[in-house]
């Protein structure tokens, strides 16, 4: 059902557009560079996020230090961070008068530039390297107890170790995160201009952009999305299509304890991986919120009311998502591939100016669009949380229905006990994630408001683009570390609901 | 669904209102109706003269004109900058503005018939005193600045400032326009996708140069007291660009629409644009300008197409921005 609607949804602005197609449809050599550029810089912004997440996801998930809790939770951060905001952020630290060539020019080296190719992929996995951090830990955490100490009775070498245990998971979890990386990326386009320093970072998001907003080229614009589509759908069929069908296997919930990685070289290497992840990851955030503290006070009031809109729109993204995610994870989880996890990927490849602008062609002769812009942009931006929802649920629950799905059929349960009593007990931190994550994400996107806002329904973002376009720029520094705030806020809450109620 | 209700609530309040008053829609540019736009202070004058209630509706201009075709609601439509009115006249929407244009003080000739400019200003790249101390005075010597100089411009393809500057080099170098992006590539720190995004990277330091308006020093003259954000003058002329107001043919209350096009044409209006918009006024001799405005250093040239030849000339110029600073 749920898989239906976005499908339906994706498909009624497909239809809408179509209508109003009038030009004929072509492809000229900067939509070629364009693809290519798309491609490129999305696989290896993936790659390095993927490869550089398995260092950093070992390290938390076996060491407990004060302060780690507080580390996870901003980990979340850097991937709900309006765009403009985490360039600025960004450029505060690598750019060219930033804190590292500052350190590097005092030290008599050659400073580095960030804009280019390798600027592009930095800041992808600035964006991305959380996500895939967190979803690998979540993958961790759900070996069971039992696991350790049997590794530990049988004194498994390090190396040992990771080949039995942790490869399998790695294996597991990886390819979709990769694939649902290589999708984020696919639809990039302010940040890869930005940092690729010209028109050579030309994405496909952003021809698709100019035909929408600035041409307004329906045909080129659907041809391009749907060129779009294609290849984030790719993606998504190879990544899936590797996945292993494979248990870490069932164990009787106790709490982890770790009798691995106690040598003083693995000590010492996880607090270096740590630091390193860290401060690459926290100190542009820093950055952020020493611009925002002078802005703060600078706020005036209707930025306080587009925040509460924007709370507004994160709560309704994450009850339209628990109706959706959760019920499509469990029907994914039930099935052998995951060929259906690619629909959940669609909703994200597909651009949301091209959900936006086929929707308000459908809503305009029934009714004001202005006046559905709140609801539509939860739904859109639930949508776009989906399959990230997916990657975080289906993993635990199909393992859950592996492990404990004969005993339950043989005990005859089933359908909402089964839910209540076997799954949702060991699904709600990944539920509380979930939730968090879209509210977060939805409180951050601009995305198709855009289109529909009027001036007592703006959000919190357009409301600090609004700023900065009246050149406020320290107010907007201000209410881009409220959205900050606000956005870990979410995630923060609906985290540790889901954390409480598996631990009770 | 509080949402949904609340919006259908503010609908039916809307409706009702309307039975006493007119209601005078206006579309206008997303900036517009924030606090820091000109919007709040147009409602309320008007509102004070016309014995009616002005409602302005924001969002993307052009794309929303387009998209809404015959069912538009509005009775004007506010903010259309000159060279994107070719898409919106094509539409048939829009009718005469019925206003003299001979009381235009634009610094170009303007004959327009529909399209009534409100707000004037050029582009211009802005330096800041405390880091660049002599400026470059003209193009050729924006390509020649020192090898560390770098500029920070946005993108034709999604920004009207950003094809302002690409009609701007075409203007000069016409044929040579890639040869010139070229030369001018090592200097381009980067380009963004909106002005914003430009403006910050410059106030932030990252960038030593961005590309914005003639205007923009106004905003730190007079809003912060701040005099060293600069916009160099070239002596090959400046590209011109203004935003415009129209009538919608189909509006219900056209006496409405040409008394607001009235008060935009009056000295009130006229005399609010500079500050609240931070650009400059169409229709206002200079020595009636704002207090301190008419100290806005400005070009002695100006550069400018028509629609009918920014249309015309938009792809080439484009295309010799993208591959110029491709290679």
């Amino acid at each position: 059902m749920a898989a239906i609607l976005v499908v339906a949804v994706v498909l009624a602005a497909g239809v809408g557009i179509a209508s109003r197609i009038e030009t004929a449809l072509s492809f000229g050599t900067g939509d070629w560079a364009a693809v290519r550029f798309t491609v490129w810089q999305s696989f290896l912004s993936s790659m390095f996020s993927v490869v550089l997440a398995i260092p950093v996801a070992r390290a938390l998930a076996r060491r407990q230090f004060f302060g780690r809790g507080l580390l996870v939770t901003l980990l979340g951060a850097p991937f709900i961070l309006p765009v403009i905001v985490a360039v600025l952020g960004l450029l505060s630290v690598f750019g060219r008068n930033g804190w590292l060539n500052i350190v590097l020019a005092s030290a008599g080296l050659p400073t580095l530039s960030i804009y280019g190719l390798q600027g592009v992929v930095l800041a992808h996995v600035f964006f991305n390297l959380p996500l895939a951090t967190r979803l690998l830990l979540q993958g961790w955490q759900t070996i069971p107890a039992e696991r350790f100490r049997l590794a530990a009775q049988l004194h498994l070498t390090p190396w040992a170790f990771f080949r039995v245990i942790e490869w399998p998971l790695i294996r597991q979890i990886l390819p979709g995160v990769a694939a649902l990386i290589f999708v984020i990326c696919l639809t990039s386009f302010a940040v890869a201009l930005t940092l690729g320093g010209g028109p050579k970072a030309t994405t496909l998001e952003l021809a698709i952009y100019q035909a929408f907003r600035f041409d307004f080229d329906l045909g080129r614009a659907a041809l391009l999305s749907l060129a779009q589509l294609a290849l984030a759908g790719g993606a998504a069929l190879v990544a899936l299509g590797v996945i292993p069908t494979i248990s870490v296997g069932g164990g009787l919930d106790r709490p982890q304890q770790r009798w691995d990685g106690v040598s003083r070289v693995q000590r010492r290497s996880d607090m270096v991986v740590i630091t390193i992840a860290s401060g690459f990851l926290l100190l542009p955030l820093f950055a952020i919120v020493l611009r925002g503290l002078i802005g703060i006070p600078q706020l005036p009031q209707t930025v306080w009311t587009a925040a509460g809109a924007s709370l507004c729109v994160a709560g309704m993204s994450i009850l339209v998502l628990g109706f959706l995610a959760v019920p499509m994870a469990g029907w994914i989880a039930s099935k052998p591939t995951g060929s259906v996890e690619a629909i959940g990927l669609l909703g994200l490849s597909a651009s949301p100016l091209m959900i936006g602008t086929g929707w308000f062609i459908l809503i305009n002769p029934v009714m004001n669009p202005a006046s559905l812009a709140l609801p539509v942009t939860a739904l859109v931006n639930a949508l776009m949380a989906l399959p990230f929802c997916l990657r975080i649920l289906v993993p635990r629950l199909r393992d859950t229905l592996r492990d404990y799905g004969r005993l339950s059929a043989t005990l005859g349960v089933q359908g909402w006990p089964l839910w209540r009593w076997v799954i949702l007990p060991r699904l709600a931190p990944q539920i509380g994630f979930a939730a968090g994550l879209t509210g977060a994400l939805s409180a951050g996107d601009l995305g198709v408001i855009t289109l529909f806002a009027d001036a007592d329904r703006a959000t919190l973002p357009l409301q600090m683009y609004r700023l900065m376009g009246a050149y406020r720029m320290e107010a907007a520094a201000g209410a881009a570390l409220l959205l900050l705030i606000m956005a870990l806020g979410i995630f923060w809450v609906c985290d540790w609901i889901g954390r409480r109620y598996a631990a009770s | 669904m509080k949402a949904l209700t609340l919006a259908a609530t503010t609908l039916i309040a809307a409706s009702a209102a309307a039975a006493d008053t007119p209601i005078l829609t206006v579309y206008a540019g997303d900036y517009f109706t924030s606090e820091w736009g000109p919007g709040p202070i147009i409602e309320k004058e008007f509102e004070a003269i016309c014995d009616c209630d002005l409602v302005f509706s924001t969002g993307d201009l052009l794309p929303r004109l387009l998209l809404e075709g015959k069912r538009i609601e509005a009775d004007v439509v506010m903010g259309l900058t000159s060279d994107v009115t070719a898409k919106a006249r094509a539409t048939g929407l829009l009718a005469p503005h019925g206003q003299d244009n001979s009381a235009l003080t634009l610094p170009i000739e303007w004959s327009d018939e529909t399209f009534l400019p409100f707000n004037y200003g050029h582009t211009a790249f802005m330096y800041d005193t405390t880091r660049m101390e002599t400026p470059p005075a003209s193009f050729d010597d924006l390509i020649n600045l020192p090898d560390d100089v770098r500029i920070v411009i946005q993108d034709p393809r999604t920004s009207i400032s950003g094809l302002a500057l690409a009609l701007w080099v075409e203007a000069i170098y016409g044929d040579q326009a890639q040869e010139t992006w070229a030369k001018l590539a090592p200097k381009i720190l980067t380009v963004t996708k909106d002005w914003s995004s430009s403006y910050g990277m410059f106030t932030e330091g990252e960038a030593d140069m961005v590309l914005s308006y003639t205007t923009s020093p106004a905003y730190h003259m007079f809003a912060e007291e701040d005099f060293t954000k600069k916009a160099a003058l070239f002596s090959d002329g400046h590209y011109f660009m203004t935003e415009t107001v129209a009538k919608v043919s189909s509006t219900d209350v056209p006496e409405l629409a040409d008394t607001f096009l009235t008060y935009v044409m009056s000295e009130a209006f006229q005399k609010m644009i500079p500050a609240a918009n931070w650009s400059l006024p169409s229709a206002l001799a200079q020595d009636q300008w704002p207090e301190g405005w008419s100290e806005l250093p400005l070009p002695e040239k100006v550069l400018f197409y028509d629609e009918t030849e920014a249309v015309a000339l938009r792809d080439k110029a484009v295309e010799a921005w993208r591959v110029g600073l491709s290679q």
